[in-house]
């Protein structure tokens, strides 16, 4: 396969969780994420002790995880995340909780669930990542550095 | 998201601008969970205070504790006025114990801020309860009551141990359900979800809060946020665990994990059977919990600890019974907290009140430990000044203090914690 060529696009389908449209980079993790306890607004990077983004900040990126786990602080520090302005750009997630669901609502970025494809084996992180959450798409593109 | 005629009216201002704001956000969150309707709950536990110092800036900016109930308890964007609550509400933890502000390190304008915020709170009729443990101090659901609480591990209580119907809310869906009496009709509202998904069967007997504590951290890693069935050695538990051991273990496993809702077969109000546990659902996965998996996850648990001296003990994730209170002071009768060693312990302030009129916040002090209220160190972000070890016998908190406080930390048995404290030195081993 060349590597040359920069770029493919792969489109994924998902349900709205919440409207709007953003693109950024993805960062991708197939750890689930605590919000209180697990992140810090602040900086928007991820502090639990064993998580494998610990120290990585979202913000601004497209996070694409498989939920949320944790305390119910969740929604809080997400909400607070808007505020300080480290939010993710947008949210990709599998599993549909009552954490996520409000932390999504309350952060206002766009987010998706309920996928055609797994994000998690699709996306990589570093894929150029356009969510159009009113329509339920996410184009993905390539890093052109691809393996 | 359906609304009723009356849901409808809420939303569209009849009850005034808050009432809206709040409907608001229950139909934006419902159609996030994609949810059909709401349902009517009459017990709410949620926080509304400001006591942290970017709430206390933030109310001071932006219009006081309207402002703050307005963005981080309804996401509003426009500061509305806040109403009396329309259902029993009971407020969670807080940053920091009022009446121990020296000595979390609080300055005395953030304690006047809160007072004036704590005003505020109850009298828009919220209880001052101030506890991650609302069911220790007189909130106590019946089976089948549908509850919005926010406290991942008063939430799986609620579910698991009394069969009350939760979700794990949070500080925006539980105050709008303080100014509605309604919260999403999704999750572990409808009897569907609560069957179990997963079976854990156990090879040892579990005593104390720190096996359940090791049990519970072990198994919410393993079925993140489904329904564990969990079976006895032998298949029948030989003494009921009591309140504190499922506390403790609800909390460890809402912690590793996303547990909201488990079965203990024989033990549970859902599960008087391994079947009507299981309500027919055929179980994803069987697990067994035994010696190398106790042994494993107490590794896990104390994977940041290296230093043998410890500074600083904490006991009360989450809020101590007056029974954890009462053996406590058994293990420090005639016992002193070491000089380079402290002892802090956190329980609901009510319970403090009990504790105060059985003689046994007497012994702590005189130990030289201090028995507070309200809070917790993961919370307040509050330690003995130059805490770098600390001991802890909350599976959970040995999960979060050292993530949030970057320092290391043991965890033992409450005899191990108490040891440590009045000899400064780390001396616990798993048994």
């Amino acid at each position: 396969m060349s590597t040359t060529t920069g770029t493919s696009t792969i489109v994924l389908r998902g349900r709205k969780v919440v409207g709007g449209i953003a693109e950024g980079e993805a960062l991708v993790t197939t750890e689930r994420i605590s919000g209180w306890g697990g992140i810090d607004p602040r900086t928007g990077s991820v502090i639990e002790t064993r998580h494998p983004l610990r120290g990585v900040s979202f913000a601004g990126k497209v996070l694409v995880f498989p939920g949320a786990k944790g305390s119910s602080g969740w929604s809080n520090q997400f909400h607070m995340t808007r505020l300080m302005g480290t939010a993710p750009a947008a949210l990709l997630f599998n599993e549909m909780t009552t954490k996520i669901a409000l932390g999504a609502v309350v952060t206002r970025a766009p987010a998706l669930t309920g996928f055609d494809q797994d994000p998690l084996q699709v996306i990589r992180t570093g894929d150029w990542v356009r969510v159009d959450a009113e329509r339920g798409i996410v184009e993905v593109t390539r890093r052109s550095t691809d393996e | 998201m359906r609304l009723n005629d009356d849901e409808k009216a809420m939303l569209d201002g009849r009850d005034g601008a808050a009432v809206s704001k709040a409907m608001d956000l229950l139909v934006r969150y419902g159609d996030a969970l994609g949810a059909e309707r709401l349902v009517d709950t009459r017990n709410v536990c949620g926080t509304v205070s400001a006591s942290t110092p970017f709430m206390r800036d933030f109310a001071l900016q932006k219009g006081g504790m309207d402002a703050v109930f307005s963005e981080f308890n309804l996401d509003s964007d426009t500061v509305v006025e806040v109403p009396p609550v329309k259902v029993y509400s009971t407020h969670l933890q807080l940053g920091f114990d009022p009446n121990e502000a020296q000595r979390m390190g609080i300055a005395e304008e953030v304690v006047q801020f809160y007072r004036k915020g704590e005003a505020f709170t109850a009298g828009r009729g919220v209880q001052l309860g101030n506890t991650c443990t609302p069911y220790q101090v007189g909130n106590v659901p019946t089976r089948g009551e549908h509850c919005a609480w926010m406290e991942s591990s008063a939430v799986v209580y609620c579910n698991s141990v009394l069969g009350g119907r939760i979700n794990t809310e949070g500080r925006e869906s539980t105050g709008a359900a303080m100014l509605t009496g309604k919260i999403p009709y999704w999750g572990y509202h409808l009897d569907e979800n609560r069957r179990g998904t997963h079976l854990v069967e156990l090879d040892i007997d579990l005593e104390s809060t720190f096996e359940w504590g090791l049990l519970g951290y072990w198994m919410g890693e393993l079925v993140q946020e489904r329904v564990p069935v969990v079976v006895a050695r032998g298949g029948r538990f030989l003494k009921a665990p009591n309140l504190q051991r499922l506390k403790h273990f609800g909390a460890a496993a809402s912690s590793s994990g996303g547990v909201e809702m488990y079965h203990l077969v024989g033990v549970t109000p859902e599960a008087p059977t391994v079947e009507e546990a299981l309500g027919g659902n055929r179980p994803v996965q069987r697990l067994r919990f035994g010696e190398a998996e106790r042994r494993a996850t107490w590794d896990k648990l104390n994977s940041t600890a290296r230093d043998h001296e410890v500074d600083y003990v904490m006991l009360g994730c989450p809020h101590y019974s007056i029974e954890q209170i009462w053996e406590a002071c058994q293990l420090l009768q005639g016992r002193k907290v070491h000089e380079n060693s402290s002892l802090w312990i956190f329980t609901p302030r009510a319970i403090k009140a009990l504790a105060d009129q059985n003689g046994y916040t007497r012994i702590i002090e005189d130990a030289g430990g201090h028995l507070m209220s309200d809070t917790c160190s993961a919370m307040s972000r509050a330690m003995p000044q130059g805490t770098k070890v600390a001991a802890l016998d909350s599976a959970k908190h040995a999960h979060y203090l050292p993530a949030i406080m970057g320092v290391q930390a043991w965890f033992g048995t409450t005899a191990d914690c108490i040891d440590a404290a009045c000899t400064g030195r780390w001396n616990g081993r798993l048994a």
